[in-house]
């Protein structure tokens, strides 16, 4: 850490009480990308990163470290949740087939279910797909 | 079995112990500069996966959940997958968690729960900058598609049976967007409500639709964290849709 600044933990802990609840609602609030905070006490140290410059907007977090373990991350700032996409579609909504579909039936591109594992791969639907058009 | 969208080109390769499948069509499907975006995809899931993966010792991540390094010393893609996770805690009410009890009781860093669909969400930009080409993009059952022609065909994406994956319980035919599924069919029980430490009830899958990548895959888990309000918490969200499949078999619909 280049620039360091210490700060008591009461400061650190009136900032988040500040700014810890703005996460669905607030736009990026002002603050320096320079600046790194760290507040000590005996129960662990809080470490600000720096501003992150995302596509949703900005976004911070602070770090609460005990014994060298994450104990809390909290969010300084972070963009609107509620925003709205420029390009928003039509609203896709799942078509409940009339019984089961198996694969030979399924007149489909893609397959979305639970993480497949690649040793799971072969047998999947998606790998039996993909075979069929490779 | 052919796709549905016989003139696609698919390619299939392997990152973070899953397969990630890509199909394209439009006007560069099969040449240097499709192949191109496609390499383009798969090394930006590798560097995630080597900053993310809480299964590497010397990732970025593991490094700092043992404290070794701090946030600063993190590529501002860390910050970003914090601050989404703890975004994501604060809006399920704590049954969406990033740190969870590790095997000796402390807890540990763990933002799979957000990396996976962030990760192929941002690797897609690739794929939109190949002019007049569309594609559907498969992380390990989480995809993210796009269609130019808003009246062309739509991908069509069938939602897997959690009770049977061999086959399709539902079909979502998407045009641009993303879709993402949460349940234990093929990794076991591995999600569990963060308020309280236990896998949810009454729920085998949960199935999200919405703009991004990032956020479909964020409310499935979350949604599916919810146990017997899954669905009731994802109708509480705003532009997305949904299936919930419970595990007696029912379906509930969100719309």
């Amino acid at each position: 850490m280049k620039r360091v600044v210490m700060w008591g933990l009461s400061t650190l802990t009136v900032l988040v009480l500040l700014f810890g609840y703005h996460t669905s609602t607030s736009a990026a609030l002002p603050a320096s990308s320079e600046v790194v905070a760290v507040g000590t006490s005996s129960g662990g140290r809080t470490v600000t990163g720096p501003v992150a410059q995302t596509r949703w907007g900005a976004v911070q977090v602070a770090i609460t470290l005990a014994d060298n373990k994450v104990t809390a991350v909290t969010v300084l700032q972070s963009p609107d949740a509620n925003r709205k996409d420029q390009q928003i579609n039509a609203r896709a909504l799942p078509i409940l087939t009339e019984e089961a579909l198996d694969a030979q039936s399924a007149d489909i591109d893609m397959v979305s279910g639970a993480t497949v594992t690649s040793e799971g791969y072969r047998e999947s639907l998606q790998g039996a797909l993909d075979e069929a058009g490779l | 079995m052919a796709p549905s969208t016989p003139d696609s080109k698919r390619y299939v390769e392997h990152v973070m112990g899953m397969p990630i499948s890509l199909a394209l069509r439009g006007a560069h499907t099969d040449d240097a500069s499709a192949r191109s975006a496609w390499a383009a995809v798969m090394a930006e899931l590798r560097e995630v996966d080597r900053v993310f993966s809480t299964f590497r010792v010397d990732s970025v991540i593991s490094r700092l959940g043992r404290g070794e390094i701090g946030p600063v010393d993190c590529p501002p893609e860390v910050t970003e997958v914090l601050g989404l996770a703890e975004w994501a805690e604060h809006d399920s009410g704590g049954a969406f968690r990033v740190r969870r009890p590790g095997p000796d009781g402390e807890s540990v860093l763990d933002p799979n729960g957000v990396v996976k669909g962030w990760a192929a969400e941002r690797a897609a930009e690739h794929l939109r900058a190949l002019p007049d080409t569309g594609f559907c993009l498969s992380a390990g059952g989480d995809l993210v598609c796009r269609t130019l022609d808003p009246d062309g065909a739509p991908w069509r994406v069938g939602v897997e049976d959690p009770r049977s994956p061999s086959k399709i319980i539902a079909v979502i035919p998407i045009r641009s967007g993303a879709v993402a599924t949460s349940g234990t069919a093929h990794r076991g029980e591995h999600i569990v409500d963060g308020r309280t430490g236990r896998p949810p009830a009454d729920v085998a899958s949960v199935t999200v639709v919405a703009d991004t990548l990032t956020w479909a895959d964020i409310d499935a888990t979350a949604a599916y964290a919810h146990g017997r309000d899954a669905a009731t918490w994802l109708r509480t969200r705003p532009d997305r849709t949904g299936l919930v499949v419970w595990r007696d078999g029912r379906t509930t619909v969100v719309a």
